[in-house]
């Protein structure tokens, strides 16, 4: 746990965000305004500004109940936004569906593991790899050269993301009878297969032994790394969180309370009485 | 004058329709299963009836009687030796389940009563003649509709008041949560079919006293219809089948009346598809949204 | 070591191709023995297309049911679409196509099309309904099928086809031929449905849906049934792959209904009913769902079983049916009852742990 990942400088953007000083000469890969849902009346996530630079690693946190997976699924369109923009790489998805978003570069993985579990390991990052192993219906039903070629071409790129987290000879087993962590990993190592430019991970050390966190933790870093992607994630595990998040955003009651660098997360005070509840008068 | 005719027509067969419906939006709505032998429970009480007031001479009240009681039977003994052992499977177990035994009663009805069709006597006989005779009512379409308006209130005050209805609507949201609070859900189902089969026992009989024609495949249209009827008003919801039992029946006569008579059945499954693709979850349903 | 263990992988979805192939491949041959022996039965030999039709049914409705996923009732529907066009351009083209197979061939191909045509227009508004919605959608859509051919009447003169809705509206040349009359369905049809097409429509019917399976698409289509929004997640297009195996479904359907068709003198629409539909589904279901060798096998069985000359002695013939229904209630109750399947547990655990193996996709 003492491992020490480097942190960027953040820097600000236009819209009162921030990103890491690294990616300031680029355009942040995602740009939230104003973004918001109401369910019934109710307001779950409202006037949400987020910036994400292109290779950032970004926390998002806040108690239980506090719109962190609303969020992800607005950022994924599975709930249309009820108000406020979505940039991705400069592109609204105001009109996308999730499958297009997914196009445009975000991948996500899910807070209750939802891997395909009746298929095979191979099968399901192969799954992931759907449009980057393109071929056409008839080419599969009559089995000309282009399935070959693409089935070979989608078989080895599954094996090299799955050997990331060296489970390269899990391939052929079912994925519903892996175990939890593995099951976490698998469901990262599909989300990958998506090629995103950006990878949202919801409670990725959740059910995880410290060991294990801190292995996946180098693995987000180098994720981040070798695919040169932005990765966000939502965490309660603040050791991760605060060990390789560059810029932290807390939410409380689907509204941002703070944003900024994991020490200045960890001194606001709004942050603390979010956590643990208002001090009493003396 | 035949338009007032029609509509009359029309709301009598929607009663019936309304009044099978319950049934199957009772049974969907705590179960979550389609119970396709609900059709062929209305047959059996149908039958019962006719015996009981044609062989055995029985006063029709008593005739209706006891085809209710022989139906809560028959729907609580289906319950308990066919769906409750599949609980936990998947749906569309159960639904084969409820096709066989559709299939069952279907058969076991040809064995006992003959294929051959019967001709129902009506509970009621008569009606009223208003404008001269340009208006008929029978006493039965008066029957029909009164029944329907009765039942439906007794079941909304029973199932929005009573202990048992509250059991029941803890029952349709969430089961597990309904057992952790003390509610036995087994029984809570079982007296769901009790109630479902008991109104289909009525439907049938006034059904057979509307269109006077009894055989062992008598229910199984009107069950499909009165089906989609409760998906018209948005499975689940109570006055969703009524109003959807309505409007189904109205649009079937009307079809017959002034577009075709074979093509009426077709006209009523092509508003439903309208229906649904306007509104996916019925007139009067509720979306669910899913849950990430 | 992981090339060999590619190899291995591919083997396995290919032997089990292969095995099905077989198995329908023997028994083809089996009955061409036994049929030049003169053993078989009349009432058998006459089965023999209609097992086919309904391998053939049982392995496309499986491909909506176990493969995609969702529950479709009106199946039977474009069966009834082709078994119909089939008869208009096999009676239309008599004169013109002389050869009985090359004819067959085009009624099928046109069957094909139009059970396509039909599952375009109901599958693309009615994919976006979920679960028993989907299931009443596609019961509606059959019903309506049914109706509407009902009141169809479909004849043919030197002018070519006359369509008309009232037997008064259809004025044909005195050469003219009525097809179709409407509630007494499609009369005088030339019988010329053979084994041998039923044999190939199986086959082909098994290359398409196998390979589609084995494939990228397949994938796409088996990751909506286990988990829809995670395939939406992965950037699978759910339309698309839920058409796409709707349609498919569709044109089989579509073309075993004009084979079936061609199979008897006359035919009424009323064949193809929901009672055709479920009975389709319990094949599907009783064979195992996603399970194509279960298809075949349970069609095959449960429509050869009425002709059997044991379940035609008097004794049993008037329980057949009520058998029937309380063998599917027993079946189903044994397969889903944690407690029964615990009681045959022992015996089948070794089964079902290979089953398990071979995961949802298709056999």
């Amino acid at each position: 746990m003492s491992k020490q990942y480097p942190k960027p400088k953040l820097v600000p953007v236009p819209s009162t965000n921030i990103i890491p000083e690294r990616d300031v000469d680029k355009s942040p890969i995602l740009e939230c305004r104003h973004l918001g849902i109401d369910f019934g009346g109710l307001s779950a996530v409202s006037d949400f500004n987020m910036a994400i630079g292109r290779t950032e690693i970004a926390g998002l946190i806040g108690p239980n109940g506090a719109g962190k997976t609303t969020v992800f699924n607005l950022l994924t369109k599975v709930y249309q936004p009820t108000r406020g923009t979505i940039m991705l790489d400069g592109r609204d998805t105001h009109s996308m569906t999730t499958a297009q978003v997914n196009r445009a570069g975000i991948a996500r993985t899910f807070q209750n593991i939802r891997l395909f579990s009746k298929l095979s390991v191979e099968d399901n990052v192969k799954i992931g790899l759907h449009n980057q192993a393109a071929y056409p219906m008839w080419s599969g039903i009559l089995r000309l050269p282009s399935y070959w070629h693409k089935e070979k071409v989608a078989h080895e790129m599954a094996l090299e993301l799955l050997s990331i987290f060296d489970m390269q000879d899990l391939a052929d087993h079912q994925a519903g009878s892996l175990p939890y962590g593995a099951q976490r990993r698998l469901e990262i190592v599909r989300a990958l297969a998506t090629a995103p430019s950006l990878l949202l991970l919801d409670e990725p050390a959740a059910g995880m032994n410290p060991s294990e966190t801190a292995e996946l933790m180098d693995n987000i870093v180098k994720i981040r790394d070798t695919f040169q992607i932005a990765i966000m994630l939502i965490e309660h595990d603040m050791n991760l969180v605060m060990g390789i998040c560059e810029g932290i955003c807390v939410l409380n009651f689907g509204k941002i309370i703070a944003k900024g660098t994991p020490a200045e997360i960890q001194a606001n005070p709004a942050v603390i009485e979010a956590y643990l509840g208002k001090k009493k008068e003396a | 004058m035949s338009f007032l005719n029609n509509v009359i027509t029309g709301i009598s067969l929607g009663s019936i329709y309304a009044i099978i419906a319950l049934g199957y939006t009772m049974v969907y709505g705590i179960a979550k299963m389609l119970n396709f032998a609900h059709g062929d429970v209305i047959m059996v009480g149908a039958y019962v009836c006719f015996f009981a007031t044609g062989s055995f001479g029985l006063h029709p009240v008593a005739g209706v009687l006891l085809a209710m009681v022989v139906c809560t039977i028959l729907g609580m003994v289906i319950e308990g030796l066919a769906y409750k052992p599949l609980r936990q499977a998947p749906s569309l177990a159960v639904l084969i389940t409820a096709i066989g035994v559709s299939w069952f009663l279907q058969n076991s009805a040809q064995l006992l009563w003959g294929a051959a069709p019967k001709v129902f006597t009506p509970v009621v006989s008569g009606g009223l003649s208003i404008f001269g005779g340009q208006l008929n009512i029978s006493y039965v379409t008066i029957l029909t509709v009164a029944s329907c308006l009765v039942i439906m209130a007794v079941l909304s005050a029973f199932i929005g008041k009573g202990k048992m209805g509250k059991a029941m609507r803890a029952c349709s949201e969430d089961k597990g949560a309904a057992q952790l609070m003390g509610i036995n859900v087994n029984s809570t189902i079982s007296m769901t079919f009790a109630i479902g089969s008991a109104l289909a026992a009525i439907a049938g009989v006034l059904m057979c006293s509307a269109y006077p024609t009894l055989m062992p495949t008598t229910g199984s249209l009107p069950g499909i219809k009165a089906f989609t009827a409760a998906v018209f008003g948005g499975i689940g919801s109570v006055p969703g089948a009524f109003v959807g039992g309505l409007l189904l029946g109205i649009i079937e006569i009307f079809a017959k009346a002034y577009i075709s008579t074979d093509l009426s059945d077709a006209i009523v499954f092509l508003a439903l598809i309208i229906v649904l693709l306007v509104k996916p979850s019925g007139l009067l349903g509720k979306y669910v949204p899913e849950k990430v | 070591m992981t090339a060999m263990k590619q190899a291995r992988r591919l083997r396995k979805a290919t032997v089990n191709s292969f095995i099905n192939y077989a198995i329908v491949i023997v028994a083809f041959i089996i009955l061409q023995i036994l049929l030049g022996q003169d053993m078989i039965s009349n009432s058998i030999q006459s089965m023999l297309v209609p097992v086919c039709c309904y391998i053939v049914m049982a392995v496309s409705l499986n491909l909506t049911v176990g493969i995609l996923g969702e529950l479709s009732l009106g199946h039977a529907g474009f069966m009834s679409l082709g078994a119909f066009s089939g008869i208009i351009v096999s009676t239309a083209l008599k004169d013109v196509v002389e050869a009985e197979p090359l004819r067959l061939l085009l009624a099928m191909l046109v069957g094909a099309v139009m059970g396509g045509i039909g599952g375009v227009i109901v599958g693309l508004p009615v994919l976006r309904l979920r679960g028993d919605y989907l299931a009443i959608v596609t019961l509606a859509f059959g019903e309506i099928i049914k109706n509407v051919i009902m009141v169809l009447y479909v004849g043919i003169d030197g002018d070519g086809l006359h369509m008309a809705t009232k037997e008064a509206n259809l004025t044909l040349a005195e050469d003219g031929i009525a097809i179709i009359k409407g509630p007494m369905g499609a009369v005088g049809v030339t019988k010329i449905a053979s084994f041998t097409a039923g044999f190939i429509l199986i086959l082909v019917t098994l290359f398409v849906v196998q390979n589609l399976v084995d494939s990228r698409a397949g994938r796409a289509i088996l990751s909506l049934r286990d988990n829809r929004i995670a395939a939406e997640s992965c950037g699978i297009n759910v339309t698309k792959y839920k058409l796409m195996a709707f349609v498919v479904s569709a044109v089989l359907a579509g073309a075993a209904g004009a084979l079936y068709g061609l199979n008897y003198s006359s035919t009424v629409a009323s064949k193809f009913d929901f009672n055709t539909s479920i009975l389709v589904l319990v094949y599907v279901v009783l064979g195992g769902l996603g399970s194509i060798r279960g298809s075949i096998i349970a069609a095959a069985i449960l429509t050869m079983l009425p002709e059997m000359s044991f379940m035609r002695s008097s004794s049993l013939k008037d329980y057949r049916m009520l058998l029937y229904a309380v063998i599917l209630i027993l079946v189903m109750l044994a397969s889903n009852n944690p407690v029964l399947r615990n009681a045959f547990g022992s015996v089948s655990k070794k089964f079902k742990s290979s089953k398990k193996q071979e995961g949802g996709a298709a056999q």
